[in-house]
């Protein structure tokens, strides 16, 4: 009963507690063993291509992440009842997307939070990760190219995008999706260069600690809106010259203070003596 | 203290010299003082700095009338050309008039220190003892020494005059009457999204979800199609009655007694405002529960009553008891049982039992 | 002065030919300009950098008149409801204040309004840092001792009404980041203990945000306190030209003189010029660098907030402290106190403020010193003033980096809670601690001071003697040197009237002498004081039977040992073939 209570209360998310590496190697080594054994034949009712897909996924998954989430992604609970990778089934394509494009999974180790790096696997691979995962239980599907396109975004759709931004995600990420920092050690990304899917997503699943924003509540169109606003941010200039970080008021005292630091060294120029001749000055009298 | 001034502990006047003072140093010409060559070398280098400063300034004109704002605001690697250019020509011509002056008071002007004399700050014992027989004088032609009745009299006046004064700024503002005990939250009114109104039905949010609501009736409008709150209105009744939901696992929840009713399927409603000075908050970690404040770093634990787990804030979050309406959507059974915000004189005790 | 000489008919000294003198007649005949300005035209200024602190403010308040009158020109005080339909597309068609929608206007559609909003923000953050620094110098060098310390209370005042200035100016955008402040500001008002709400209530005409306290502020920003300053800054820079400035002590120095440049033209010229680089520092930084983009904040709307959200940087520390409180609250009879809000909100910074006003006083009232006092002392010459004062530095830099622990957090990946409880500590702490250092340190310095006045200073030449042991000569000081080391008053510390004179004192008199005498034994028992003229007189005796000691070296072509400073090496190269 607790275990399911935990696997559903951790549905999509990417805690970790920092546990040893002995166990994950032991627990990697049984499960690579294990690959060999498990033959899952295909849903007869999926084509040929998805069973394709869903198997190589399955063997990516075996080898790179079940040593955390289990050998199903059903999750793993560390002795002290800790999570040590959650249950998978039920996060859908979308997460994996989220996880493994941004880099965050594989972690490389248990931490705080899990950082954004270069990804590992390619995309065809994150696909076919997603495809498995999606089959251990459905989720959110990855956003297709639709639903994503932001072309054609009107100012007003940019506007209220602006307005959701404000209201959803300023007070983590900060005005300028710059992020801000959480409790513990935790932090809100920026959202500066992060791609268009990757937001949808991340609003799709809430990875970590970030809460979802579902389909039903802010509908895709919403969620376009928001991605078109932070993407017309990023293409407007900097009206008023470098943006020092944009994350406000403490950067600009730094910068004051350093405008300061360079008047007090107009002072001191000022008030410095200037060279003296020894011509027509008579010796000796200097010392 | 200005009883002690002329009596107790006196130092010396000034301390002993050990070393008698070798009186102002000789002064040395500078090379400019000297040499014709440097002279006009320094002459040159400040002209040059002011024409220089002449030629900014008519660039600055250049720019204000060259790069375009607005719609089509001419850029400049990133950065607002406008901008940028008006502030470099501005700043170098006001630069170049600034270093050549310098440079001519330093290289140019006499460069001899002259002395002045000090004078002590109090005025002469005589002007003083002029002065106070001229006040004294003053005051024996008043009388105000020999008629207490006016003195004190006037005295009271002037001490009534502060009424006026005070009683005349009353209609700076409203008293505050019970007025921040009440948000416009009350039996039946729809949690809706904020921005968009959109209405809420439990199955419409899943587990670690978070939404910024407001309710329904800022969204309302009436026969006219004029929204029931606007403008300051509207800005003062979200100040209180901001709310967000967040849906977490029924477990998870340890709700006092008297709460347990208060969710809906895991779906709590808490104040967006900051117990501690009021910040709206919603920074909320789906997987510990916690509330982050972005302003003073408050945190409160939303599976526990909202109450304080770090930072200054002194009182949980309100909390807003939730239901669902015939149509299946989230609804509020009432107001919120406490004052929301930051703390006052009369807002009662009301901490969690 | 006799009155017949002005009222002559011809001017005196004019030249006809001249029209400029021609306008300075016409002037005098009506103001007398010649009477008030004859001793000022070349009044006398020392020249030392940390005399040129205090006019980075002036200048910059100067530059704040300049801009803001700009400014004025366009931005409507207001908190009417409109629309904006601006040129910045990202918030087109959103409801918000007047106040915003001119402060976008004023970005976005009138050309260098960005750049004077900017410079206007730049140079208030210049104005209250330069105030701070400047106050700084007056501290560490005692010059707001007697005859000055009306003008310390004067620049007390100033830094007030300078925060006070620059938090309404921040207010008043409207934009997110003010309407936040403006709600810190509200939930401070709330906690002051029985008035809280109704302040709250008239300050904001009716429930926060209401539709007033913009214009409120509007006025107090643009007349009200931009006027105090003004009278106030005026009778700062008269008391300065009455008491003349201070200067460093040195040849010719003295407590009855100033020495220095004439006002004109060196000084006009210095000025002047820096005038001119203050401002054109401005304009770079608001040309280069974005201050308050509030496009980018979005209009105040009271259920939105940013991360980061900060004051100012003067407000900092005010920040911190409200940060790092804990969460005190008292609840009696039905009624309650919000220590963690009206401590750090309310109390501190006003006892803060007490603090500075009075320090002068109390240490007047210590050292029992009514002697007026215009050479500035060094500070390692008052040990335990400068270790306050860097304590103090200490403190409120240690309560400012509070203010700022979340963008420490994220920018140096550090546990936001942990700066949190490390601060609570380190407030009571580090201080105490920086004090101690820099008393120790200030007295190792004035030891030092004395080492070089009886032993010379270390010269760097190694000598061997006979016995063909090492050592490193010292060379006496210059006698310019030595005499400015030496041109300080010898501190004295208090010893209390108990037993001598205490017949007929009062107990709690005596109490308070007593109390006098502990603090000036802790000011001062541990300074270091300046040789006399016997322990300098025997040092030299030293240095030149030392000097007999080289003399066969007279003569020799230079080795390094005949720059001591008593031989004449003009045309001696270290070595000969260099």
């Amino acid at each position: 009963m607790r275990l399911t209570r935990k696997i559903s209360a951790r549905l999509s998310t990417g805690r970790r507690s920092r546990f040893a590496a002995p166990a994950v190697l032991l627990i990697a080594l049984l499960t690579v063993g294990g690959v060999v054994a498990v033959i899952s034949p295909a849903s007869s009712a999926k084509t040929e291509d998805d069973a394709a897909t869903i198997a190589k996924g399955r063997d990516l998954f075996l080898v790179g992440c079940a040593s955390c989430h289990g050998m199903n992604g059903e999750g793993i609970v560390t002795k002290r009842g800790n999570q040590y990778g959650p249950p998978l089934a039920g996060v859908g394509a979308a997460a994996v997307d989220f996880q493994v494009g941004t880099g965050r999974m594989p972690m490389a180790q248990p931490g705080a939070q899990a950082l954004r790096k270069d990804p590992l696997y390619n995309d065809e691979e994150i696909a076919a990760l997603g495809a498995f995962v999606q089959s251990l239980g459905p989720g959110p599907a990855v956003p297709t190219d639709e639903e994503l396109d932001i072309a054609g975004a009107t100012t007003e759709e940019i506007v209220r995008g602006g307005q959701f931004f404000r209201t959803n995600c300023t007070a983590c990420h900060n005005f300028a999706g710059s992020g801000g920092a959480l409790p513990k050690g935790k932090f809100a990304p920026s959202l500066v260069g992060v791609s268009a899917k990757h937001m949808y997503e991340a609003m799709v699943t809430g990875p970590q600690q970030m809460p979802v924003f579902s389909n039903n509540v802010l509908s895709p169109q919403d969620k376009r809106e928001i991605i078109a606003y932070l993407k017309s941010q990023e293409e407007a200039p900097s009206y008023g010259g470098f943006t020092l970080g944009s994350i406000g008021p403490v950067a600009e005292g730094l910068f004051a203070w350093l405008g300061v630091g360079v008047l007090v060294g107009g002072g001191i120029w000022i008030c410095s003596q200037t060279a003296r001749s020894k011509k027509n000055s008579k010796k000796g009298d200097a010392a | 203290m200005s009883a002690d001034d002329n009596s107790g502990h006196e130092l010396e006047p000034f301390g002993d010299e050990p070393i008698p003072d070798p009186g102002l140093p000789e002064h040395l010409p500078r090379p400019t003082d000297v040499d014709p060559e440097a002279e006009k070398r320094a002459e040159r280098q400040v002209a040059t700095l002011f024409g220089l400063s002449s030629l900014f300034a008519v660039l600055f004109c250049v720019s204000y009338f060259v790069f375009d704002i607005g719609d089509e605001t001419d850029e400049f690697l990133g950065m607002g050309a406008s901008n940028v250019f008006l502030g470099t020509c501005l700043g170098l011509a006001l630069l170049c008039i600034g270093i050549g002056a310098i440079q001519w008071s330093r290289k140019l002007m006499s460069d001899h220190e002259i002395v002045e004399y000090r004078h002590s700050a109090s005025s002469p014992e005589e002007d003083r003892v002029e002065a106070v027989a001229a006040l004294e004088e003053g005051i024996a032609d008043s009388g105000i020494g020999r008629r207490p009745l006016v003195r004190n009299s006037l005295i009271g006046a002037m001490a009534f005059l502060g009424l006026p004064a005070i009683v005349a700024l009353r209609d700076l503002g409203p008293l505050p009457g019970d007025s921040l005990a009440h948000t416009v939250w009350k039996k039946g009114m729809r949690v809706v999204q904020d921005v968009d109104g959109a209405k809420i039905k439990p199955a419409d949010m899943v587990i670690g979800q978070l939404v910024n609501a407001e309710p329904e009736v800022f969204f309302e409008t009436d026969s006219e199609g004029h929204h029931l709150y606007e403008g300051a209105e509207l800005q003062a009744e979200k100040a209180k009655a901001a709310v967000i939901l967040v849906r977490m696992h029924p477990d998870d929840i340890t709700p006092v007694d008297g709460r347990e009713n208060w969710g809906v399927d895991g779906i709590l409603c808490y104040s967006k405002i900051c117990t501690h000075v009021g910040c709206p908050i919603s920074l909320w970690e789906q997987q510990t529960h916690h509330l982050l404040c972005p302003c003073h770093q408050s945190t409160f634990d939303l599976a526990d009553n909202g109450k304080v787990i770090f930072g200054p804030a002194a009182r949980h979050l309100p909390q807003l008891p939730l239901a669902v309406d015939a149509e299946g959507y989230l609804i509020a059974t009432s107001d919120f049982t406490e004052p929301v915000g930051p703390s006052y004189w009369e807002r009662d005790r009301s901490d969690l039992t | 002065m006799s009155p017949a000489s002005t009222n002559g008919t011809t001017p005196a000294v004019t030249k006809k030919a001249n029209p400029a003198g021609a306008v300075a007649t016409w002037a005098d005949e009506r103001l007398g300009i010649a009477t008030a300005t004859k001793k000022q035209i070349r009044k006398v200024f020392p020249d030392h950098w940390s005399f040129m602190l205090g006019e980075i403010a002036l200048w910059s308040f100067v530059i704040l008149l300049l801009t803001g009158v700009f400014l004025t020109l366009w931005f409507k005080p207001s908190m009417g409801e409109v629309v904006y339909n601006g040129s910045y597309d990202q918030l087109r068609g959103i409801p918000m204040s007047e106040a915003y929608e001119s402060t976008l206007h004023i970005s976005f559609d009138v050309r260098a309004g960005l750049l004077m909003r900017q410079m206007h923000h730049w140079a208030a953050m210049l104005f209250i840092a330069a105030m701070l620094v400047h106050l700084m110098r007056v501290f560490l060098t005692g010059a707001f001792r007697k005859p000055r310390e009306l003008n310390w209370v004067i620049g007390g005042v100033l830094l007030l009404l300078g925060i006070l200035e620059g938090f309404a100016g921040y207010s008043l955008p409207d934009d997110l980041l003010s309407g936040t402040g403006l709600r810190i500001a509200d939930g401070l008002v709330k906690a002051t203990p029985v008035l809280g709400s109704y302040m709250s209530f008239f300050m904001f005409g009716g429930e926060f945000p209401g539709d007033v306290i913009i214009p409120r502020l509007y006025i107090a920003h643009v007349l009200l306190i931009p006027g105090l300053l003004l009278a106030m800054i005026a009778a700062h820079m008269l008391l300065l030209v009455y008491h003349k400035h201070t200067q460093w002590p040195g040849p010719g120095r003295t407590e009855e003189n100033v020495v220095g440049y004439p006002m004109m033209p060196v000084y006009a010229a210095k000025a002047g010029g820096f005038f001119f680089i203050v401002f054109g520092t401005v304009a770079l930084m608001g040309g280069l660098m974005t201050i308050n983009p509030v496009w980018r904040f979005g209009p105040y709307n009271p259920a939105e907030v940013t991360a980061g959200s900060q004051p100012d940087w003067y407000m900092g520390i005010a920040e911190g402290l409200l940060r790092i409180m804990p969460g005190w609250e008292t609840h009696i009879f039905g009624f309650t106190i919000s220590w963690n809000v009206f401590l750090p909100g309310q109390i501190a910074p006003i006892a803060l403020l007490m603090v500075v006003l009075a320090y002068p006083f109390v240490e007047q009232w210590i050292t029992g010193d009514k002697r007026e006092h215009h050479l500035l002392q060094r500070p390692r010459n008052a040990p335990t003033r400068t270790a306050f004062l860097a304590a103090m530095i200490t403190l409120y830099g240690l309560l400012w980096a509070a203010g700022g622990n979340d963008v420490i957090a994220t920018t140096f990946k550090l546990n936001l809670n942990h700066i949190t409880y490390f601060m609570r500590g380190a407030i009571f702490v580090i201080p105490p601690l920086v004090f101690i250092l820099a008393k120790r340190w200030c007295i190792s310095l004035q030891r030092h001071d004395n080492d070089m006045l009886l032993h010379g200073y270390e010269s760097g030449v190694i000598m061997r003697d006979a016995q063909g042991g090492y050592s490193e000569k010292h060379l006496p000081l210059s006698p310019d040197h030595a005499y400015t080391l030496t041109a300080r008053a010898r501190d004295e510390v208090y010893v209390g009237i108990n037993g001598t004179d205490a017949n007929g004192v009062s107990a709690p008199r005596r109490a308070l002498d007593q109390l006098r005498a502990k603090l000036s034994h802790a000011w001062f028992a541990t300074n270091v004081q300046k040789p006399t003229a016997a322990e300098l007189e025997e040092g030299h005796h030293h240095a030149e039977l030392e000097h007999a000691h080289d003399a066969p070296l007279e003569g020799v072509s230079a080795d390094g040992h005949q720059f001591d400073g008593r031989h004449d090496v003009d045309d001696e190269a270290l070595r000969p073939n260099h």
